[in-house]
C-alpha cells in the first residue's frame, strides 16, 4: 500500500512513464488505483518521430503491469518522510 | 464481479462509485479508444464495457497495422473483447486529432512486444 499512497500524492505533477515495450510517455498524473494501474493527462510519447501510434491519444490508462520505470518530479520525494514510512510498513504498524 | 455497462452502473457502495470513476474507464465508455497490447498491437475501437481486470469489450474495431514500408493498414475486426492481461494502454482517441492524421502516409515501426 505504501506506493499506491505515495502515487496519490503524485497527482497533479507531470512525470513520464516508461513502459516494458520501451515507449515513454509524459503527461500529468490524474490518478493510480490499487493495481498502480495509471491515468495521464496531456500526454506526449517521449519520442513521437519512432512512436507515432499514439499522435491522437491525449488522455490515457496505463496498466499497471507493464510500467517498467516511473521518471518523477525532481521535488517529488521527500526521502525523510518516505524513509520514516518504510520502516513503518516494514513493523507492520 | 460484474462488467460495467454506460447505461447500467450498478454499484451499490457510493465510495466504491466514487474511487471506480476517478480511476476506471467509465468515463471512456461509448468512446472511441485506441488499445495498445502487449504484443505491440494497435486496436481501435468504441468502448461498450469493462471490468476489474481491465478486460474490454470493443465495438466496430479495427486493428492499425504499422511498417516502414507501407502507410498504416487497417484490419477490421469487429466486436472483440480483449482480456485484460493482453492491454498495455488504454487511450481516449480524440477524433479530431485524429481525422488530421494522415495514416496512409504514417510509417513506423510496429511497437515491440512487452518482455519481461
Amino acid at each position: 500500500m505504501l506506493f499506491f499512497s505515495y502515487f496519490k500524492e503524485l497527482v497533479g505533477k507531470e512525470v513520464t512513464v516508461e513502459l516494458k515495450n520501451d515507449l515513454a510517455i509524459t503527461g500529468t498524473l490524474h490518478s493510480v488505483d490499487q493495481y498502480l494501474n495509471i491515468k495521464l493527462e496531456n500526454t506526449r510519447v517521449v519520442d513521437e518521430a519512432k512512436y507515432p501510434h499514439m499522435l491522437s491519444v491525449k488522455n490515457c490508462f496505463i496498466r499497471g503491469s507493464v510500467v517498467r520505470y516511473v521518471q518523477l518530479p525532481p521535488d517529488g520525494v521527500d526521502v525523510e518522510i518516505l524513509h520514516d514510512a518504510t520502516r513503518r510498513e516494514a513493523r507492520g504498524t | 464481479m460484474e462488467f460495467r455497462k454506460g447505461s447500467s452502473l450498478s454499484i451499490s457502495d457510493s465510495s466504491k462509485k466514487e474511487m471506480a470513476s476517478d480511476t476506471g474507464l467509465e468515463l471512456l465508455i461509448e468512446q472511441t479508444i485506441s488499445v495498445i497490447t502487449n504484443d505491440g498491437r494497435n486496436i481501435v475501437g468504441v468502448l461498450k464495457g469493462f471490468d476489474q481486470a481491465t478486460n474490454l469489450i470493443l465495438d466496430e474495431s479495427h486493428e492499425r497495422v504499422y511498417s516502414t514500408k507501407a502507410g498504416v493498414e487497417q484490419l477490421v475486426l469487429g466486436l472483440y473483447i480483449i482480456r485484460g492481461d493482453n492491454i498495455s494502454v488504454v487511450g481516449e482517441l480524440d477524433e479530431e486529432l485524429d481525422s488530421n492524421l494522415n495514416l496512409s502516409s504514417l510509417r513506423a515501426h510496429p511497437l515491440k512486444p512487452v518482455g519481461h
